[in-house]
């Protein structure tokens, strides 16, 4: 009776340490500032910076001193506001990535598209409206220009097209 | 050797804890609807598992037979598979961030999956070795992910699929879940345990 108590508790003990210990390891060590960068970020997961969103591409500011240039969506304001942040100086963005997108927008050509939804999944911001099998469209005032909906598309009808033509 | 090769076929496929044993239903409902995270949850299970059965075997023969101890295998067990999902958790969250938020909700879901106690009795039951037992829930989990991301492919497609209105949804899953039950019956008798 009494082993069998003296046991159970030694064996959650242990395992509640291992955890701890687990816990102390692998968590990464201070996040505040890695939260205070993925504030100032769009936050819309576009993935145009090379990291897989906004997070990591904080992460990456924080801990492995990337370039603050990286965000097309986020654009000159972006950069400003990081720079002041990080107490870096503010550079141009980096044009490699896109321009600073807000200057362009996605449209559908209606008449091609064939509604098969892909474009719809890979829009981070929800700005492409339609149902499986109907014709699809952009909402311009939310569209941010990423071009992510360009590649999945199977019969090329989406164009990136001046904003403000 | 063959006896281990045996130990997983006959785990993954002859006697599938999900589709022969019927453990695990909750998972293979829940963490369907996409192949992604179903490789995912088939993964992390995966690790659950073959942790599990191995430190659970560790546990009942070193701590619970010396001690007369092995009416009190169950909470013991329980123990270790809670500790060993908080683990893969942990581990998860930090090396893909993009899987944690993908399962979010299933990954703590896997200490209540009843196929990783149910691995964890079996091997006690049947007084395997140690490297039997990790044999076998290796092969369990196989099994497990193999279900899992079949069943998820088959409802992606069924999802543009012109399905009558009573079946839509979970029905139609839970029906094409029993037709690959059927077809899993194929396998009986391919290797015995």
């Amino acid at each position: 009776m009494l082993s069998g108590i003296v046991i159970l508790v030694g064996l959650a003990t242990g395992l509640s340490a291992v955890l701890v210990i687990a816990a102390r390891l692998l968590g990464s060590a201070d996040s505040s500032a890695t939260d205070a960068v993925e504030q100032l970020l769009p936050r819309i997961q576009c993935a145009q910076c090379g990291y897989p969103g906004c997070r990591p591409y904080a992460e990456a500011i924080v801990n492995r001193g990337a370039d603050i240039n990286r965000c097309p969506p986020g654009g000159g304001d972006t950069i400003r506001a990081l720079a002041s942040l990080l107490g870096r100086d503010p550079i141009p963005l980096d044009s490699d990535l896109g321009q600073a997108s807000m200057a362009q927008r996605a449209l559908i050509d209606e008449s091609t598209c064939i509604g098969c939804n892909r474009c719809l999944e890979a829009c981070p911001v929800d700005a492409i409206a339609g149902l499986p099998q109907r014709m699809h469209t952009v909402i311009a005032a939310h569209c941010t220009g990423c071009d992510l909906c360009r590649p999945p598309c199977p019969v090329d009808c989406i164009a990136m097209v001046e904003r403000f033509a | 050797m063959t006896e281990l090769g045996l130990i997983i076929i006959a785990a993954a496929l002859v006697n599938n804890f999900v589709l022969v044993q019927f453990l695990g239903l909750c998972p293979l409902m829940g963490a369907s609807r996409r192949v992604e995270g179903a490789i995912g949850m088939g993964l992390a299970t995966g690790l659950v598992l073959t942790t599990a059965s191995a430190l659970s075997h560790i546990v009942e023969k070193f701590l619970l037979v010396p001690y007369e101890l092995e009416y009190l295998r169950l909470i013991a067990f329980i123990l270790i598979i809670g500790a060993a999902v908080q683990l893969t958790e942990l581990l998860v969250k930090r090396f893909s961030p993009l899987l944690h938020r993908i399962l979010g909700l299933y990954i703590p879901l896997i200490a209540s999956n009843c196929a990783v106690l149910g691995v964890a009795l079996l091997n006690s039951g049947a007084s395997r070795s140690l490297l039997a037992a990790i044999f076998y829930g290796a092969g369990a989990a196989l099994g497990f992910g193999l279900v899992l991301s079949l069943l998820a492919g088959l409802r992606e497609r069924i999802e543009f699929a012109d399905v009558p209105a009573p079946f839509r949804g979970n029905a139609i899953a839970l029906v094409t879940a029993g037709i690959l039950s059927l077809a899993f019956l194929g396998f009986t008798g391919f290797a015995r345990l």
